[in-house]
């Protein structure tokens, strides 16, 4: 492992390196250019490609095109560029294509505030595009979490066949801190399951763990990359069955591994506590320093934090701590308040949106909390 | 359905999945005539040792033309709507040993795509593209296309199209691509011929098939009998050696030229990446 000082951008492009990456396409955007301006610099050297595309609709079409030669591969936006890419969202879905999309949110709607930050693309990393799915999204706080919630998401997508979010802002992408690059070995690197060449391919038959896999380009499968609907050998199937079918298992091969794709921590979480609070990403920094100020001046208070941001895991989020009283603290008009509200439904659920260009000062965030202490 | 009886076997069924026939194509579509003189051009270059059909990869996005890639019996992949040539472009990058084909319609490769088509021709990047001209948006019905003549009536131009047609083949003449061809369902030779060539160039390599489509766009012009309307397109199509841009233009009056009309040799992006030798 190498120690280094870095931003939370240079970071994800560390972290896809270190997971694998081998093609990159994307088109420039205010605050997330640095990701693709590193890549392009680095990842020739170590026998990837970085091309910049006509646009963010081509940057996605690209990287499932690249996925299926056999790469790993990834594209980085902010906002307006996520919101094109919605449709390609849904063809890595159903085409069960492992796909990383970094979005480093900045303040909308529409062009909004290109240069600052916000947390309020957390529903569309949800729910983006059109259809009836779940994609994994992770949160990261710092820097080291960048780069280690990048090579997760590589994980996730390889492991589970999907599409991953990471879901970073522009406090973190500009953010610079100390970071621990790993080494060859000294972190876990999935690779999807491939068929063994010469094997008969059903391109889209499930293993026992519901995941097909991968009929990868060149080598004689005849894969049937396929949009629409479809059975279990990629042919067109517009039937109750297998709609059922396909839908349920591209939602129930993710919830099977919950266990792996959700994270979260929590902190100062005891019987004693009274208030939780709830924070993610960026927010969560100050969430932090908030807690220990009010613990400080006596209130028991603790604190859960989100790595994994979809989807939630609401068994283990319920029985995190026996809190009465949960505040939900985000940089946005309080979005994720809406499912943590609905996971602790015996409880008093607050919410505490900010809207803040900047990462929220201590004074702002205590004031905000104060409303229901 | 799979066909048993060796009597019966096609020998061009090795390229289909045969088990998807019948197609979903109407009596009179020149889809299958464009299909079966490509089918012939990568058999000869497959028997010829230049072509390895494993390396093949086929790619489609949405419409008549695109869904070809359900049928045949390759690495194939039926994509979004205008985004074929995106997702090809990822494919060639990531594994430059893949020859990749992009196939669609006017609607898919220069409506929606027609932004893609741009940047991919602009960078000579290596894929072959095969786009069938049918002049409608065939498969939802019937609405105008950006090759629709000036007038014509379609669902959604009762009133006659107010546009001009936008032409590919001078569009991409402008451009960096390599190898830009026209031919028509009326001259299968030509796919044939121009499509085998077109296998042995680098860089970006585009071939226009004019067809026709009397079900929908024969229709709206008074040729809905296939026989009919394959009859009036013979009669206009023209073949040239070597014809100028100029001489691109379609038109229903004067006739529809077809031929070679740029043939490059400039670096491809591949090449130009340091990814594949200059020879």
């Amino acid at each position: 492992m190498k120690k280094t000082f870095t931003s939370g951008n240079i970071a994800v492009a560390e972290g896809a390196i270190t997971a694998g990456l081998k093609f990159y396409a994307g088109y420039p955007i205010t605050p997330s250019s640095e990701i693709m301006e590193y890549l392009a610099e680095k990842l020739p050297r170590l026998g990837g490609v970085v091309i910049q595309m006509e646009d963010e609709i081509a940057s996605i079409n690209a990287i499932i095109g690249a996925s299926w030669a056999g790469v790993k591969s990834m594209t980085a936006t902010s906002g307006p560029g996520f919101s094109l890419m919605a449709e390609a969202i849904g063809l890595a879905v159903i085409t069960e294509t492992p796909i990383v999309v970094v979005n480093v949110m900045r303040a909308g709607p529409s062009t909004g505030v290109p240069t600052k930050t916000s947390q309020s693309d957390v529903l569309q990393a949800r729910w983006l595009a059109h259809g009836d799915y779940i994609v994994p999204c992770y949160v990261p706080w710092s820097v080291q979490e960048a780069y280690d919630l990048t090579i997760k998401a590589f994980n996730t997508a390889e492991l589970l066949r999907t599409p991953v979010i990471v879901l970073s802002d522009a406090v973190i992408a500009h953010l610079w801190e100390p970071l621990v690059i790993y080494d060859e070995g000294e972190v876990p690197i999935i690779n999807r399951k491939i068929p063994k060449t010469g094997e008969k391919v059903i391109p889209y038959k499930p293993d026992p763990d519901l995941i097909p896999p991968m009929p990868i380009f060149g080598r004689g499968f005849k894969a049937i990359v396929e949009s629409l609907v479809h059975d279990e050998r990629g042919y067109y199937a517009p039937r109750d069955e297998s709609y059922k079918s396909l839908v349920s298992r591209l939602h129930i091969k993710i919830l099977k591994r919950l266990d792996y794709v959700f994270d979260y921590e929590t902190y100062y979480c005891s019987n004693e506590c009274e208030y939780m609070l709830v924070s993610y990403g960026s927010t969560a920094r100050i969430a932090y320093v908030a807690m220990l100020e009010l613990r400080k001046r006596g209130f028991k208070v603790c604190m859960l934090r989100l790595k994994t941001l979809w989807p939630l895991d609401s068994e283990k989020i319920s029985k995190s701590c026996n809190a009465s009283r949960i505040i939900v603290l985000e940089n946005n008009m309080g979005k994720v308040y809406m499912d943590i509200e609905r996971i602790f439904k015996d409880r008093e659920v607050y919410p505490a949106p900010l809207l803040s260009l900047e990462l929220p000062s201590l004074r702002e965030v205590i004031e905000v909390i104060n409303t229901w202490l | 359905m799979a066909v048993e009886n060796p009597k019966y076997i096609h020998p061009l069924d090795r390229h289909l999945r045969t088990d998807r026939i019948p197609t979903m194509y109407c009596p009179g579509c020149g889809i299958g005539i464009a299909l079966g003189a490509m089918f012939r051009a990568i058999d000869k270059r497959t028997r010829e040792g230049l072509l390895d059909p494993d390396k093949i990869v086929w790619v489609g996005g949405i419409g008549c033309s695109a869904r070809a890639t359900l049928y045949v019996n390759y690495d194939a992949a039926h994509v979004l709507h205008g985004r074929a040539i995106s997702f090809a472009t990822g494919v060639v990058l990531a594994n430059p040993s893949l020859q990749v084909i992009v196939i669609g319609g006017d609607g898919d490769i220069a409506g929606i795509g027609g932004n893609h088509l741009v940047h991919a021709a602009k960078r000579n990047i290596d894929m072959i593209v095969v786009m069938i001209t049918n002049f409608v948006y065939a498969m939802t019905g019937g609405q105008v296309a950006p090759t629709t003549p000036l007038g014509v009536k379609t669902t959604t131009t009762p009133r006659g199209n107010p546009e001009p047609p936008l032409n590919v083949i001078k569009l991409l003449a402008s451009l960096n691509a390599n190898y830009v061809a026209r031919a028509s369902t009326t001259t299968p030779h030509y796919i044939e011929s121009f499509f085998y060539k077109a296998l042995g160039i680098k860089g970006f390599r585009f071939i226009e098939v004019v067809s026709t489509c009397p079900e929908i766009y024969g229709r709206h012009i008074g040729l809905r009998d296939p026989v009919e309307m394959y009859n009036e397109l013979k009669k206009r199509i023209k073949y040239k050696q070597k014809p100028t841009i100029e001489e691109a233009d379609i038109s229903w009056e004067t006739g529809i030229v077809i031929g070679e009309f740029v043939e490059r040799n400039m670096p491809s992006y591949l090449e130009l990446l340091g990814k594949v030798r200059v020879e």
